[in-house]
């Protein structure tokens, strides 16, 4: 028999959904302050643990690994084909040469991504999460802190992790980063922020991507900025084009100000 | 989705804390903005418990509604379905988000030894 669930709402405007288990036993409602269980020979035990500490715990390493050796490193999230690899692309023809760039390449199953980098003078470390437990749609820290060990941290200015493709999972998951950033296409439509605000909210650079295709688009971008204002008016914006090259250079500045942010080298 | 990661974590404290005895019921508080679809949520904690030490265990998700406070009139009030967080009384972009963030285990119900 398949778990049944059922969903109500508390006077109190909470509302609970309950997984019943196979035996189907009744629940009762219950209040949390209550320690004396709701059936007969069980015990309440209060825990408040965040869920997701243990990858917190491990996020914290991460950044703690990059700030002792003075590197910063950038959370780059994105719907999947927005162009994250394509804006990396062009980022490393930029900034070889000026910049020691490390990548985090966090691909479902292939390399094709970490392949279309390899080249270019920045070091790779490819993160495959087809098993990882349900990691499948997002990095997590523990997944670039396996990756950590096959870049040359201590000669690098920055790291840029390649998120992988999707507009949900990958906002809950801290992975150490210090920044994050997001590419939106302008073909993904004026709604996207308020249909996926968590993570139009959790960045703090969106790079409005594909702006070559404005011209054959019905488009809107002052309503794609009001929509980002609404969930995220701290958000600062920069329109790129991956393809032709525009705007760029805004965006490499924007990491040359990361890295001079940088907090210098705990060890000399 | 990321539910079946979240039930894993789930699970990993509920054992860990339970230590020797079974697991009733995992009481959960997760916040509207925490992205968290509860059927799904539920359907993963069937699979991810089956077979294990929580085999059996009911999880019990308490959704928290987000809220926003108004950093300049002072009023709170709910996000509604379309997550606007401006304030709804003076419209100030100025808000912090009070509730709805929460991810947490918050208790276990243990059988008696
Ligand atoms: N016209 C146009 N196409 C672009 C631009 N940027 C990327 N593309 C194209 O969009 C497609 C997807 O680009 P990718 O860079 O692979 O996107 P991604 O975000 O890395 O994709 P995933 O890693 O699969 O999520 C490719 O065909 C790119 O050539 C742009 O600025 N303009
Ligand atoms: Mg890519
Ligand atoms: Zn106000």
């Amino acid at each position: 028999m398949s778990a049944v669930g059922r969903f109500h709402r508390h006077a109190d405007g909470t509302a609970h959904d309950h997984a019943h288990a196979r035996d189907g036993h009744e629940h009762v409602p219950h209040d949390l302050g209550d320690h004396s269980g709701y059936r007969t020979g069980s015990e309440r035990v209060e825990v408040l643990e965040r869920i997701f500490g243990e990858n917190d715990r491990t996020a914290a390493l991460n950044r703690a690994d990059f700030a002792a050796v003075g590197v910063r490193s950038v959370n780059l999230m994105s719907s999947p084909g927005a162009g994250k690899t394509t804006v990396l692309r062009e980022t490393l023809l930029r900034l070889a040469g000026s910049m020691r760039v490390g990548i985090v390449e966090g691909d479902i199953e292939t390399s094709l991504d970490a392949d279309r980098l390899a080249g270019l003078g920045a070091a790779i470390a490819l993160v495959n999460t087809g098993d990882g437990f349900g990691g499948e749609c997002h990095l997590d820290a523990p997944m670039v802190r396996s990756a950590l060990p096959r870049l040359p941290l201590s000669d690098l200015d920055l790291v840029l992790i390649e998120n992988v493709g999707n507009l949900v999972c990958p906002a809950e998951f801290d992975v150490g980063e210090h920044a994050r950033a997001m590419v939106y296409a302008v073909t993904e439509g004026e709604d996207k922020p308020l249909k996926y605000p968590v993570m139009f909210r959790s960045v703090e650079l969106v790079l409005i991507n594909k702006i070559d295709l404005l011209p054959h688009l019905d488009f809107d971008l002052a309503a794609f900025r009001a929509n980002l204002r609404a969930v995220n008016p701290a958000a600062a914006t920069l329109e790129i084009s991956a393809r032709t090259g525009e705007g760029v250079d805004a965006w490499c500045d924007w990491l040359r100000a990361q890295v001079a942010g940088a907090p210098a080298p705990v060890i000399g | 989705m990321h539910e079946l990661s979240i039930c894993g974590a789930i699970a990993d404290i509920a054992t860990r804390r339970a230590g020797e005895r079974r697991v009733e019921s995992v009481h959960v508080r997760i916040g509207q903005l925490r992205q968290v679809v509860p059927d799904t949520l539920t359907y993963c904690w069937e699979l991810v418990v089956a077979d294990s030490e929580l085999d059996g265990a009911v999880l019990d998700v308490e959704q928290v509604p987000a809220r926003i406070e108004c950093r300049d009139c002072g009023r709170t009030g709910e996000i509604g379905d379309v997550p606007v967080f401006a304030c709804h009384v003076c419209n100030s972009v100025e808000v912090s988000v009070i509730a709805g963030e929460e991810f947490v285990i918050t208790a276990l119900d243990l059988a008696a030894v």
